[in-house]
């Protein structure tokens, strides 16, 4: 892999033909793709290319971007039938002659690209999501060992892109399932050694609609854009669950 | 119908956003926050390399204290900070430190499991707190957290177009709700704006998209002058090719930078400090570098992290080893990572106190698109972070008091709607506009012109060039056309809005560095080469006319240190 210019040299020059998912529901008009050829350079991200599409060929385009450097969450997308984060996401890496661009699967488009994430935050909301501590903090810090810190390390990193949620099976079928982004940050606070909270989050989880629903499909995992395992966390609170159910700690 | 209307209406969701929302809320008033993306997609999220106070937690930062950060922050000002302003910021550190870990942040350990410091430019002690390289991510998400548990009330993906203003006193906002493009007024007592910086003006920026400086050009519109504008920070290490940032935290660590002849070129510019001077000091010598042909061709030297080893790079530095790999293919435990400086920060903008008070009653400013002034002409790397979280949390406790102790109480419907009126005619030319202008072209050329032009090198005749080029650029933005009628999610139209601003703020930044016959921190004149402080220690005032920008100063207030020579 070469570094690259921002700008485009001649001989790096070529064509792709873009799909692009289009919608929008206040008009008559049905769920479309629309194509487009685009010039494409070395290094261009699909994220460029949106921008692109946007400034050069159709300004109706509507899409989410923010920090294009993979942290803040706004551009997961379906990409040649992959989840993807538009922004980090490099044509040349897709190794395709045809690009195809969609929304997130399995949530309600508001325009285009741009999809209703309210049910995403809705369970994110429902978990407490939250450090639970009611006693009287310490003067400076809680003291909190480096290796108690590492094990928050998975959990923490998460950028809530709703490319897990929108990959799960269980979520599709069940409206109430809590889904591997919230009992993600559920078990985030679990392993806190700060956190007070177990009690109450237990009640949130070890039910039908919590942690059972998950069927260990591991979808998630594979949408994960920054390489998460939101399973390993939803096993870890089924041990819990269980431990709890035996009278173990 | 009546208007929408909130006790305290906040505007912007990243981290001095929310921190004054927490505030206002925790006072028992009406709170609402406004922000044009999901709160945890806001800017903030981007900083990497650590926040700072003065905790004492490492080893070999015993000794430091809140003087000693203070004067740090005074001196890499290069002395145009206001120092009461740094010693309030620097004293209410810890305090908001110890909040935010009491709240869950996730801040790496010491092995006495304290929160870690490592070192960062310009200070003389390891005072930066951090979480990995990701601790603008750690305490946004730790600050939405927080606001989602005080349960405040969230417009997202609404931007604000204009301020309602009555006889010197703030009483609302214009807005724009972007999923169905509604022009919306909303009443409230207090305003804080929290809408961070101005990057996107310039080409090579670290910033999120989203920085277009829209807050700080609304402030501007409305009468509230702009300070200091023409301080750009850029910051030292930014990835070739995309500029995406590189954090200090890098150099904080133990890297290295070189030049293509391999020599560590910092011994020749801050032969005390290397890697780890100011940002100012150390982007000037990249570009020398680089300028007199000893980069690499295309305009970059290396920042080497390969002694550091595969351990501390995976443990303290995994989010900028990713960027690396994914965005230029380069693995920074086995190859340098090319780096070349990049537009970073506004040290200037909306003029406010430390309570983040401005001249308009009931209206308050917090974090980048705010100028208390700590910064100065140069910000210290940690400084940022910590800015939006103290000053967010006392601008939303002064806004609560102000509102308790004799808001208006509830919207002024007939001065909203004429409010309402004015705006709506003015989006509804831009709308219909048909001009044969391309926005896209014009958007490029301003943020190449400012990045060549007003750049980290700066003479009379490039910036002069740069006015002209700007004050083209507007007049074409007057014959400009908008490629999408249509009212939801209209990204064309919000941006080509949004590029008026832009052209604005960029006309602020060249004039007020053109007037400025000095070089002061990040302001570098190779036709004025030394700072003067008999006739430039004072603070550029911008204020709006029609006619463009009405400069005047105020004076800086240097209450404990007198300026001196910076060396490093």
């Amino acid at each position: 892999m070469s570094i690259t210019d921002t700008k485009p040299r001649p001989e790096d020059l070529r064509s792709v033909i873009v799909n692009v998912f289009r919608f929008d529901p206040a008009t008559t008009d049905e769920p479309h793709y629309d194509s487009y050829k685009v010039p494409m350079t070395g290094s261009m991200t699909v994220l460029d290319l949106l921008f692109y599409l946007l400034e050069h060929e159709d300004g109706s385009l509507a899409f989410r971007y923010a920090c294009r450097e993979a942290i803040c969450g706004s551009c997961a997308l379906y990409v040649n039938g992959t989840y993807r984060l538009a922004c980090k996401t490099q044509l040349k890496d897709l190794k395709a002659e045809e690009i195809s661009i969609s929304p997130l699967p399995h949530l309600k488009v508001i325009k285009d690209l741009v999809v209703d994430m309210d049910p995403f935050w809705e369970k994110y909301e429902r978990i407490r999501p939250y450090l639970i501590n009611d006693e009287a903090p310490p003067e400076k810090e809680f003291i909190q060992s480096a290796a108690d810190r590492l094990k928050m390390d998975d959990m923490v990193d998460c950028i809530l892109c709703g490319a897990c949620h929108s990959s799960c099976p269980q979520v599709w079928t069940d409206e109430e399932y809590l889904g591997p982004a919230a009992l993600l940050k559920l078990n985030r606070f679990t392993v806190d050694t700060r956190d007070r909270g177990n009690k109450e989050r237990t009640k949130l989880f070890d039910n039908e609609q919590g942690v059972w629903r998950c069927h260990t499909i591991f979808n998630c995992v594979e949408a994960c854009p920054k390489s998460i395992n939101q399973t390993y966390s939803i096993q870890h609170l089924k041990r819990r669950a269980v431990a709890r159910r035996l009278g173990m700690k | 119908m009546p208007s929408m209307y909130h006790q305290v209406l906040i505007v912007g969701g990243g981290l001095a956003a929310l921190r004054a929302a927490i505030e206002a809320k925790e006072a028992g008033l009406d709170v609402a926050v406004m922000t044009r993306v999901h709160p945890v997609r806001s800017h903030s999220v981007a900083a990497q390399g650590g926040v700072n106070a003065a905790l004492a937690n490492a080893e070999k930062g015993r000794d430091d204290t809140i003087e000693k950060h203070a004067f740090d922050t005074v001196k890499g000002s290069d002395f145009l900070a206001d120092q009461p302003a740094a010693i309030t910021m620097t004293a209410d550190a810890p305090l908001r430190i110890y909040e935010m870990e009491h709240w869950g942040c996730p801040f790496s350990r010491t092995d006495e499991g304290k929160i870690a410091q490592r070192p960062f430019g310009g200070a003389g002690y390891p005072r930066t707190c951090y979480a990995a390289d990701k601790t603008g991510h750690a305490l946004l998400h730790t600050m939405y957290e927080q606001a989602v548990k005080r349960n405040i009330k969230i417009y997202e993906e609404w931007t604000v177009l204009s301020l309602v203003i009555d006889g010197g006193v703030c009483r609302g906002v214009i807005a724009l709700n972007l999923r169905d493009g509604d022009l919306v007024p909303v009443g409230a007592d207090a305003v804080i704006f929290g809408t961070g910086g101005t990057g996107r003006v310039y080409g090579r920026s670290t910033n999120s998209i989203i920085v277009t400086g829209s807050g700080m050009a609304v402030a501007y519109y409305a009468g509230v002058p702009l300070k200091d504008m023409e301080f750009i920070q850029f910051h030292p290490t930014s990835l070739f090719g995309n500029n995406v940032l590189i954090t200090e935290g890098a150099r904080g660590e133990g890297g290295y930078l070189r030049n293509a002849n391999g020599e560590r070129f910092m011994e020749k510019y801050a032969p005390k400090a290397m890697e780890l001077g100011p940002r100012d000091i150390v982007a000037r010598s990249i570009q020398t570098e680089i300028n007199e042909g000893r980069g690499f061709p295309g305009g970059y030297v290396h920042l080497d992290l390969t002694h550091l080893g595969a351990k501390k790079i995976l443990e303290r530095l995994p989010a900028i080893r990713d960027i690396s790999i994914n965005f230029v293919g380069v693995d920074p435990i086995e190859k340098p990572i090319p780096i070349q400086p990049g537009q970073h920060y506004s040290m200037g903008g909306i003029d406010t106190d430390a309570d983040g008070a401005t001249v308009i009653k009931g209206f308050y400013a917090a974090g980048e698109c705010a100028c208390v002034s700590v910064h100065g002409a140069n910000r210290l790397g940690g400084n940022s972070l910590l800015e939006t979280i103290v000053f967010g949390q006392r601008s939303g406790a002064h806004a609560a008091g102000y509102v308790r102790g004799g808001g208006k109480g509830g919207p002024d419907e007939r001065l909203l709607r004429e409010h309402l009126h004015r705006m709506r005619e003015r989006w509804e030319d831009l709308r219909a506009a048909d001009g044969p202008e391309d926005p896209a072209a014009i958007r490029d050329l301003m943020k190449e012109t400012m990045i060549e032009k007003v750049g980290i090198f700066r003479d009379e005749a490039q910036m002069s060039e740069a006015v002209e080029a700007i004050k083209k650029l507007q007049e074409r933005y007057r014959r400009i056309h908008v490629g999408y009628r249509g009212r939801r999610f209209n990204l064309d139209l919000l941006r080509t809005y949004e590029l008026g601003m832009k052209l604005d703020l960029a006309e602020i930044i060249a004039k007020g560095a053109l007037n400025r016959q000095e070089s002061r921190g990040s302001h570098a004149r190779t036709d004025y080469k030394e700072r003067d402080d008999a006739n430039w220690l004072k603070h550029t005032m911008a204020h709006h006319t029609p006619d463009g920008p009405r400069f005047d100063f105020k004076a800086v207030e240097v209450t404990k240190w007198q300026p001196e020579a910076r060396r490093y």
